[in-house]
Order: C-alpha cells, then sequence, then structure tokens
C-alpha cells in the first residue's frame, strides 16, 4: 500500500487536500482535510444579533447571500418575524441569481477544465473540448464571464452589490423595487434566459426542463450536440462517468426557496431508497476526527462547541463531522432534486446513484429549472407594497435558519441571550459533503465517494473529476 | 515587450475578493489580462493546474528559475496557532501559508494585498482574533503584520493595499493594468499604501442621499430612503473609496442598495465597537463625524438645515419609495 498526498486542489472555493491509501492501483481509503480555520462561530459571540448579517456573508465570498439568507431566517424566527412578501420574494430572487451564478461558474470556469488537461489529448474528442474549455484561453472563458458578471447586475439592482450585500434582512430586503425596476428585472431574467438557450442547451428551457428519463436526455443529447450540456453528456457517456464517485446513495435538502411558508423545492432526506421528513433536532455534529475539543464528542448543535486544538492524536481535519441519526448524507443539486422528485433525477438516481455524472446534471438542471421560478416570483412582486418588516430582538430567544445554498443545505443555529449573540453554530454544505470519519469510523461523503477509483496517472485525474464534481467550498466548510 | 507574471494566492479569506474580480467588464477578466499583457501564472479558482504542478511552480519561483512580477495574497495571513500558521497548511505542503507567502513575498517585484483581510487583517481578525490574523505590512491600524514596516519589494513598493470587502473589481484590475505598463508611482499609494486612484474619494461623493444629507432628514428603519448617517451608522462620510462614482454590479453601490457604508476599505472596519447598522451618538450628535468637518460648524449647520427641510424631503426620508415627487416650478408659477 503506498500514501498518496493530493494538494493544493484548485478550481474549488478555498484549500484542500486529500490523501489517498492506494492498494494495486485502487483508492483504499481516503481522508480528506479542510486545511483553514478561521473560527466565525467565535467572532459572533458577544455581537449584537443582527451584526451577524454583517459577519456570515463574508464567511464565503462565493455563497454570500446564502449566508445572509441563512442568519436572516435564524434571526426572524428568534424575533417571531415574518417578513414582508415582496421582501421575501426579493431575497429568493437574489439567492436564486446567486445559486446559478455559482452553477455556471462551477460548470464552466472549475469542472469541465480538467477535460481539457494534456492526459486526454490522445482522445478523439479532445480538440474540440480543449478549444472551448481549456482553463482561462478555452472560447467559453470569456463569453460566460461576460454573461456571469451582467447576470448579476440583479444583485446590483436587488441588494446594492454582490458579494457581502447588506440588503437581507430578517423583515424581506432593504431595496424596494419601483414598477420600472420589477419590468427591468425581467428583462435581465429574459436575456439569461436566452444565453442558456442559445449556448448552455441550445434548446428551450422548458423542453429540458421536461426531459424525464435518463434515456430521454441520452436521446435529446444527441439531437442537440452543439449545445455546451450535450458536450458534457457525450464525455459523460465516453468516459463513464456515471460509473465514478459513488458514494453512500444518502440524500439530504432542507429545502429551497420558501415562500410563505412552502418550499418551492421540497426538504427531506432520502436513505436506504425512501424518503423521509427532516427534524433539525436529528442533526449532530461529531468532532472525533477534528482538530477540536468539546465536553461533548458528538452534539447536538445547539450543544456544539468550536475549540480548536491543532496536533489533536487522531484528528485530519478541521472539519467537524455533521451527521443525521448517525448517517453520513450528501447535499447539493442532486439531492435537492432527487428529494424534490424531479423525475429526471429520480430516474437517473434509480439507475446509476450519485455519481460524477448525475450531480453536474442536476446542476446544470437547475439552471434550466429555476429561470421560470424567477419569472414567477418577479410577476408576483407588487411594487406598491413595501419589501421589509420590522421588529425589535428580543433579550432572549433562539432561531434556526435551514435553508439551500447552491452546494447544498446550510444551517445557522443561533441563541441570544441579554439582547447578544451567545451560541452561533453553522454547518454548511460541504460541511456535510466533505467531512472526516466519526467516531464510528464512518467516512464522509467524499471519502466514501472515492474508495475503489483508479489510480494510474501521477495526478489521479478520476480523483479530481470526484472532487470538483461535489463543487466544494472549502471556506465554507469550516468557516 | 515580456508579459507582467502575476501568482495569486488565498489564505485566511472568503475569496470574496476573486469572486467580485471576475465581475470585472468591459473588458472581462480574461480580455483585460490578454489586453494588459499579464501573464496569470496561477490562480487558485482560475488555473488548470493542480496539486505538484503548482508546488512545482512556487518551487520554480523560489530558485529564481521563474520570475514574479506580482504576487496578490486574498486573506489575512493566519498566524495562529502560537505563532506557527498551522491555522491554514498549505495543502500538500504541511507547511504553514504563513511561511509560503513569506518566502515567495521576497521574490516578487511587487506584492499586492487584494482586500481588507491581507491588507490589515479584517474580518478574520474580528472578535477575539482566535488564529491571530493579520495583514501582510499592517496589522490593524498599525504596521507591523507579517513583513513589518520597512520592508520593501524587489522593486522599492511597500505592500500596495487594495482594500476593500471586497474590493471593486476594477480597483484589483486598475492596479495591475498601471503596473504592467509601468507606471504606477509611490506617490499613487495614500498614507496606508492603498491606490489613490480609489481613496482619493470617500463614499459619500455621489450618493443618491445626498439631499437626504443636506437637510439632515434622516433613514430610520432599514430599506427608509434618507440619509443613514444620523441613525443608522453609515460611514460614507469618513469612508475612502468611490463607491458612489464608479458603480458596482452594473450600476449599484451599499448605498443605492439600501444601507449603510460600513467603511470597508478601512483597517479594522471590522470591530466598530459597537452595532453596526447603528448611529453610536454623544448627546445626540453622530460621534463619527464627516472627514475634515469642525464638530460646531457640522452642529450648526444640521441644526440650520433641519429647520430648512421640506416637507418632501422629510416624507421621502422616512420611506422606502418617493412619497412626495419634486415640483416643476415654471418661471413665475407653480405647475
Ligand atoms: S447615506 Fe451615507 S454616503 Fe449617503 S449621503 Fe448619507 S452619509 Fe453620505
Ligand atoms: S460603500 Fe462602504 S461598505 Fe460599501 S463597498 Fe464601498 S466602502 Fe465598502
Amino acid at each position: 500500500m503506498n500514501r498518496k498526498v493530493l494538494g493544493p486542489f484548485n478550481r474549488v472555493e478555498g484549500d484542500l487536500e486529500v490523501q489517498l491509501d492506494i492498494e494495486g492501483g485502487l483508492v483504499k481509503a481516503a481522508y480528506v482535510n479542510s486545511s483553514l480555520f478561521r473560527g466565525f462561530e467565535r467572532i459572533l459571540i458577544g455581537k449584537t444579533p443582527t451584526d451577524a448579517l454583517v459577519y456570515t456573508p463574508r464567511i464565503c465570498g462565493i455563497c454570500s447571500v446564502a449566508q445572509s439568507v441563512a442568519a436572516a431566517t435564524a434571526l426572524a424566527k428568534a424575533q417571531g418575524l415574518t417578513p414582508a412578501p415582496n421582501g421575501e420574494l426579493a431575497k429568493q430572487l437574489i439567492l436564486a441569481c446567486e445559486n446559478m451564478a455559482d452553477h455556471l461558474s462551477h460548470f464552466y470556469l472549475f469542472f469541465m477544465p480538467d477535460f481539457a488537461r494534456p492526459i486526454y489529448e490522445q482522445e478523439p474528442w479532445f480538440s474540440a473540448i480543449a478549444t472551448r474549455f481549456k482553463a482561462q484561453v478555452g472560447t467559453a472563458a470569456s463569453e460566460v464571464l461576460k454573461a456571469r458578471a451582467e447576470w448579476l447586475h440583479i444583485t446590483g439592482l436587488l441588494a446594492g452589490k454582490w458579494p457581502h450585500s447588506l440588503s437581507i434582512q430578517a423583515g424581506g430586503s432593504t431595496r424596494a423595487l419601483t414598477t420600472n425596476e420589477v419590468m427591468r428585472l425581467r428583462l435581465m431574467i429574459r436575456q439569461f434566459r436566452q444565453f442558456l438557450e442559445r449556448v448552455v442547451f441550445a434548446d428551450s428551457l422548458e423542453k429540458v426542463g421536461a426531459l424525464s428519463s435518463l434515456d430521454q436526455l441520452k436521446a435529446w443529447s444527441e439531437s442537440h450536440a452543439n449545445s455546451d450540456f450535450a458536450r458534457f453528456l457525450a464525455l459523460a457517456e465516453a468516459l463513464d462517468l456515471y460509473q465514478l464517485g459513488r458514494s453512500y446513495d444518502q440524500f439530504l435538502s432542507y429545502g429551497a426557496y420558501q415562500i410563505q411558508g412552502i418550499h418551492t423545492f421540497k426538504s427531506g432526506s432520502y436513505r436506504n431508497s425512501a424518503y423521509a421528513t427532516l427534524e433539525a433536532g436529528q442533526i449532530t455534529e461529531d468532532i472525533s476526527h477534528s482538530w477540536m475539543q468539546s465536553r461533548l464528542r458528538v452534539a447536538n448543535v445547539w450543544e456544539g462547541e468550536t475549540n480548536p486544538h491543532y496536533g489533536k492524536v487522531g484528528a485530519y481535519s478541521w472539519c467537524k463531522a455533521p451527521r443525521l441519526q448517525g448517517q453520513v448524507l450528501e447535499t447539493g443539486a442532486l439531492a435537492r432534486q432527487l428529494i424534490d422528485g424531479q423525475p429526471l433525477i429520480v430516474n437517473a438516481v434509480k439507475q446509476t446513484g450519485g455519481n460524477v455524472a448525475t450531480r453536474v446534471i442536476a446542476r446544470v438542471l437547475e439552471l434550466a429549472r429555476l429561470i421560470p421560478l424567477m419569472e414567477q416570483w418577479c410577476n408576483a412582486l407588487h411594487s406598491k407594497e413595501p419589501f421589509c418588516t420590522h421588529a425589535p430582538i428580543p433579550d432572549e430567544a433562539q432561531g434556526i435558519g435551514m435553508i439551500e445554498a447552491a452546494r447544498g443545505s446550510l444551517g445557522h443555529w443561533v441563541k441570544i441571550q441579554h439582547g447578544k449573540i451567545a451560541h452561533y453554530q453553522i454547518i454548511a454544505p460541504t460541511t456535510w459533503n466533505f467531512s472526516p470519519r466519526d467516531e464510528l469510523g464512518q467516512a464522509g461523503a467524499l471519502e466514501k465517494a472515492l474508495e475503489g477509483t483508479e489510480v494510474s496517472d501521477e495526478g489521479a485525474i478520476k480523483v479530481q473529476h470526484i472532487v470538483r464534481s461535489f463543487d466544494p467550498c472549502m471556506v465554507c466548510t469550516v468557516h | 515587450m515580456a508579459k507582467m507574471s502575476v501568482l495569486w494566492l488565498q489564505s485566511g479569506g472568503c475569496g470574496g475578493c476573486t469572486i467580485s474580480l471576475l465581475n470585472a467588464e468591459s473588458p472581462d477578466l480574461m480580455q483585460l489580462f490578454e489586453l494588459a499583457n499579464i501573464e496569470l501564472l496561477w490562480h487558485p479558482s482560475l488555473s488548470e493546474y493542480s496539486n505538484q504542478q503548482v508546488l512545482d511552480l512556487l518551487h520554480a519561483i523560489l530558485n529564481g528559475q521563474i520570475q514574479l512580477d506580482a504576487l496578490c495574497l486574498e486573506g489575512s495571513v493566519i498566524q495562529g496557532p502560537h505563532g506557527t500558521g498551522m491555522f491554514h497548511a498549505l495543502a500538500g505542503t504541511n507547511q504553514s501559508m504563513m511561511h509560503w507567502i513569506k518566502a515567495l513575498s521576497a521574490k516578487a517585484k511587487y506584492v499586492l494585498a487584494a482586500g481588507s483581510c491581507a491588507a490589515f487583517g479584517g474580518i478574520t481578525a474580528a472578535g477575539e482574533n482566535l488564529v491571530e490574523a493579520t495583514g501582510l505590512q499592517h496589522d490593524g491600524k498599525n504596521w507591523g503584520g507579517l513583513l513589518g514596516k520597512e520592508w520593501c519589494s524587489k522593486a522599492g513598493f511597500p505592500v500596495i493595499n487594495i482594500a476593500g470587502c471586497p474590493t471593486h473589481p476594477n480597483w484589483i484590475t486598475d492596479t495591475l493594468v498601471q503596473l504592467a505598463l509601468g507606471q504606477l508611482q509611490l506617490d499613487d499609494l495614500d498614507e496606508l499604501h492603498r491606490p489613490r486612484a480609489y481613496t482619493d474619494h470617500l463614499v459619500h461623493h455621489g450618493c443618491s442621499r445626498n439631499e437626504y444629507y443636506e437637510y439632515k432628514a434622516s433613514a430610520e428603519q432599514a430599506g427608509d430612503l434618507g440619509c443613514m448617517m444620523e441613525h443608522r451608522g453609515c460611514l460614507g462620510t469618513q469612508a475612502r473609496a468611490d463607491c458612489n462614482i464608479r458603480p458596482w454590479n452594473g450600476g449599484s453601490s451599499c448605498l443605492t442598495g439600501g444601507y449603510a457604508c460600513i467603511n470597508c476599505t478601512a483597517p479594522q472596519f471590522e470591530e466598530p465597537h459597537h452595532a453596526f447598522g447603528e448611529t453610536p451618538k454623544i448627546a445626540g450628535i453622530p460621534i463619527g463625524l464627516p472627514t475634515d468637518m469642525p464638530k460646531a460648524w457640522f452642529v450648526a449647520l444640521a441644526s440650520l438645515s433641519k429647520a430648512a427641510t421640506p416637507p418632501r424631503v422629510r416624507s421621502n426620508a422616512t420611506s422606502d419609495r418617493v412619497v412626495i415627487a419634486p415640483s416643476s416650478k415654471v418661471k413665475g408659477r407653480k405647475v
């Protein structure tokens, strides 16, 4: 057996190290190390509760809005505040805008460039893929950056600036739109719809959203071969990405885009091929393999602590290990669409499980599904009604904010005492996906997904595909 | 002409300055590198290289095989625990990122701090600063940081502090282009070594709330249109940046978005010692007065202008939309 250490990984957000035990050319065990600790949960202690809206977005530049929305949701619960309907819609629009920008960046800037690397030079498809997707210089890079920047004008309009907006409040949003601005928003969404329909899909979003099985998707891909999505699907076939990176096939979604108490994409878990509802109280964090010390090795999140202890024997990551009833779950677009019951994804998971191909398919599919929803939310805005409600912060209260970021389930647990933050715990999507082992020795979701992977080249390219298929955000992971 | 080589590293930050940088428009970032003759040796989010290839590149810079023109650091330097820097070990090396930053800084013609974390410590240094976060050449408001006051890069420059949380994409791109053209001079930097191109302005300049400011017609609640200085913690009259002149994300700013400027380009903005959204006052007068303004003048002007506030401005200030439109005066009569 030999050991291989991979790092620094690039084209993931933040710093990541993966250690592999390799036997007979296959990964026998993987150890994922989230190598940066900053301590946001400690920074927040003693602060005025609304200051969480300043600090938490700065956990992560790529999903700052998701962090804001989670914090605002937790505060609203603590305040017993119902957001203004317009403000709620505005928040979902800003969040959807960020999530879509992240999906787009992931596909074009982080994930696809790996297929344009010299290791694939001999493949028949190489030159076309390299021309399109090579890092920095491929034709897609400039085209996508331009479309992405224009798409993010929505955050300018609705949230002042991005990343790190302060417009998102417990009671809604600080930026009321006029009728004229709602119209502009509608046009911005249409403009991006056109980009997606022209470049990503070469088809209408509704048609893509209506595909309901893997067979249908494969047939669609052949008849839309000039789209970037079909280019990926062809690669997925050629390299058998459906066989790569299978984890436990247990999934989690907190439910996405909650409007008037209803999740647009359902919440729940999917374990042992069955759906189940979700209770926040079933979530624990385990620190047995983390460089952390605490009274409890496994703690309910309300009891969780953040005390770094570098050099702790047996530990190998700053990341804690979140578990649902002791089980390891995978979260992200795939989990979200599966739990929502989206037919294509349900069929794809039944046939092939969670793997590199299905994770990416679900993400790209969300691009097609979200635009029509954003159009609906935009139409539901009443520009004559308020965008924000207000209420004092109680001296003693607590609240949980559970939402879906681009990369999956994100939760903030806040306790207020004497008018100040007394407890703040955060579990980010990549905390779930890239967790280290727990006290039972169960490998985290990525660790499991890497087991059995063939490593025949110096750079372990298959390992890299698997790692990036999760769209990891390392700065969120440990925070 | 040889291209200017740029290496971008990330440590104790959120990656937001990179994400903001990707918002550059006309030209977009990739085009800009091409047009300005900039070669990106490596950037963690954008480059092809991973793992050993990256480490080989870093070694090649350290042993002089590859020339490094500009080193950009995003995120604070993490010195903890106990000065070891191991709260952030560079993946694949088992050595602290602090160690790598120091070694590579010695090789670079210019060293740039991208964002307030790398410049001053920033948000990561908030609270008890458990991780001993600091800036490259400043620790908060004080000289020091990782490299120390006397440190100079190979071109004789201090660390160039492109502060902001995050930075505006063009604060970075303008500085890089100026460097690539060999045009940046020491006196283009302010006393905190931030590019004067944006810190010669105040956020207050060009704010769409200026009429409310003039009349001291103030916002009371989140989302109100009035000036946010009196009650809602706005530091725009002190903050050195051009956010309302050089807009963000297609034409907006914090203030246009309905929330206060928290002075994110300044050292120690992360610890205002009061709630961000509230203005601390003594005897009803904000403690932080506009830059360069004597207190007595401010008090006199404020009471005068409050008395003169037109009903339109007063009503709109505490509303989230314009409730009374300006009237049009045609010579001699009101329309
Ligand atoms: S809101 Fe802030 S930046 Fe705008 S006018 Fe008032 S003080 Fe100036
Ligand atoms: S307006 Fe103030 S807080 Fe907002 S980006 Fe500019 S300097 Fe930073």
